[in-house]
């Protein structure tokens, strides 16, 4: 736990999680990362924007530590807490309910929470699903399923890998909506993968644009719009210029990758 | 007529008509019984015989379940044996794939060399049914989603909780599958020994009366014990069948209707 409020956004707050020079080479030989430096305040929502293919998800798994870096180090200035993950895919057990869905993690660390369960069921709008199986659920609820199971442990830092690339548009703005209204509520720390530009534009304070193959930090942009963020800014003049320049980072990121 | 109706009423028609024909035959060619009895004398033999071919339908099957269930246990078993330690796996599974092809005919008789001749039937029926227990199950406990193991990494979940909470459940389709061959084959396997022990003509199981009565020219004995052992199959297969749909109608494709 930082020993700074957690909604301290400023750029003085101590970082929850930093990545020195993190490199990453498959036995494929493929090298995902190659010098990864990133410092992740607390409380801050970071977008990691780049094309497919430039090692985001794999910044993210390490982060979470289900992958080893193959150098560099992942630091946790203030302690390492529980991590909430929410992958591309719902990723839930077909054969489990949403509640037992939702309260895996507590099975898995011997802690029963059922209070937590719904609370966090009602927190994504799931209330009344609780005895649901995933397969009864349309995308969009099984997601929101798999974000109530990240947020059950009431983890400091959410690691999200691309959660709303294969929803709808319409499905994907409320989602949007959604995530922004739980993380301005809970406080909570947002790592938040994505390769679409307008996703990360209105969800972030600060993009951070990464090169493709291998995979390091371009550039940076902060998106020092105000919260709450809804469908006037999703429209307005201020997010097409933040969007703009994001996309010529991004193009600009990718041709630097691609003389590479 | 729906799909329903006709899945029911095709086949009995086929039935009927296959009877008549063989009916008609059998009349029309003066075939003698010892060499092709009718229908209705395949019946009467059938209920004449009722206690006697009972009896002996009684004890095949009981060496059958027998076989089945070790066969399912062992299997399993022997399965999660091989996830969870691979060296075992490696050291023993060419042994399980050649019992598997070498034919259980040519095994059965030595079996009954060395075994008390109910033990041997048992050994028959365990060797066929427990490969593809074994093999089916094997498969579902590596088909396991990697995004959910992760998932359960991440809580620093114990191997056995592995085991137990995810790939035990994500394999169940494929054990089901697994079992629904091993109860047809089980069958198969006890037959075979019991064939082979007839020529030594110490026991009283269904293939035993069959062997017995061509000795004897009994055919239409033979028919009616041959027509026993096919409606046991097909009730072990029906059985397993309601098993393995109860068992996952609630989250496996395989067990719900699609609606067109």
């Amino acid at each position: 736990m930082s020993v700074l409020p957690p909604n301290d956004r400023s750029p003085g707050n101590l970082p929850i999680v930093t990545l020195r020079g993190v490199e990453k080479n498959f036995s494929n030989g493929i090298r995902a990362l190659d010098g990864l430096n990133l410092d992740v305040r607390n409380g801050e929502f970071v977008s990691l924007l780049g094309p497919s293919g430039c090692g985001k998800s794999t910044a993210l798994r390490i982060i979470a530590g289900l992958i080893a870096p193959s150098a560099g180090a992942v630091e946790w200035p203030s302690g390492a807490g529980q991590i909430g993950f929410v992958f591309q895919e719902p990723t839930l057990m077909p054969w489990a309910d949403v509640s037992a869905n939702v309260g895996l993690p507590f099975r898995l660390t011997g802690k029963d929470d059922r209070g937590a369960v719904g609370e966090a069921l009602e927190r994504v709008g799931l209330a009344g699903f609780s005895r649901s199986y995933p397969r009864e659920l349309s995308g969009g609820m099984k997601m929101r399923v798999s974000i109530a199971r990240a947020l059950v442990t009431r983890p400091q830092l959410l690691l999200m890998d691309e959660p709303f690339a294969a929803l709808d548009e319409i499905t994907r703005f409320r989602l949007n909506n959604d995530l922004l209204a739980v993380w301005r509520d809970l406080r909570r720390t947002v790592i938040f993968v994505t390769h679409s530009v307008f996703e990360s534009v209105y969800l972030s304070q600060r993009i951070v644009v990464m090169t493709p193959r291998p995979g390091g930090v371009f550039t940076e942009i902060v998106i020092d719009a105000p919260y709450p963020r809804d469908e006037r800014f999703r429209t307005s003049s201020e997010y097409a210029a933040f969007c703009r320049q994001a996309a010529d980072a991004l193009a600009q990121a990718m041709a630097s990758g691609a003389s590479l | 007529m729906n799909q329903g109706v006709l899945r029911i009423c095709l086949p009995v028609f086929v039935l009927v008509v296959v009877i008549l024909l063989w009916d008609l035959v059998v009349r029309v060619f003066a075939i003698p019984p010892f060499v092709l009895p009718g229908p209705g004398l395949v019946l009467a033999t059938l209920i004449s015989d009722a206690s006697l071919l009972w009896h002996s339908l009684l004890v095949t099957l009981t060496l059958t379940f027998e076989g089945f269930v070790l066969a399912a246990v062992g299997g399993i078993a022997l399965a999660v044996t091989f996830s969870q330690w691979r060296l075992v796996e490696y050291s023993l599974y060419p042994y399980a794939v050649i019992l598997q092809v070498t034919p259980i005919v040519a095994i059965a008789p030595l079996l009954l060399i060395y075994l008390p001749q109910p033990l041997a039937v048992l050994t028959c029926a365990w060797i066929v049914a427990f490969f593809p227990v074994l093999a089916n199950t094997t498969l579902g406990l590596n088909s396991v989603d990697h995004n959910l193991l992760a998932l359960f990494e991440l809580y620093k979940a114990s191997r056995w909780q592995i085991l137990w909470n995810l790939k035990l459940p994500s394999a169940l389709p494929q054990i089901l599958t697994g079992l629904r061959i091993a109860g047809g084959l089980s069958l198969i396997g006890a037959v075979v020994a019991e064939i082979a022990a007839g020529s030594a003509g110490a026991g009283s199981g269904l293939a035993y009366r069959i062997a017995e009565s061509g000795y004897r020219l009994n055919i239409p004995r033979m028919f009616a014990a041959l027509l026993l052992l096919s409606l046991a199959g097909v009730a072990i297969f029906f059985a397993l069948s309601a098993i393995s749909y109860l068992a996952l109608r609630r989250w496996h494709e395989s067990a719900i209707d699609r609606e067109d």
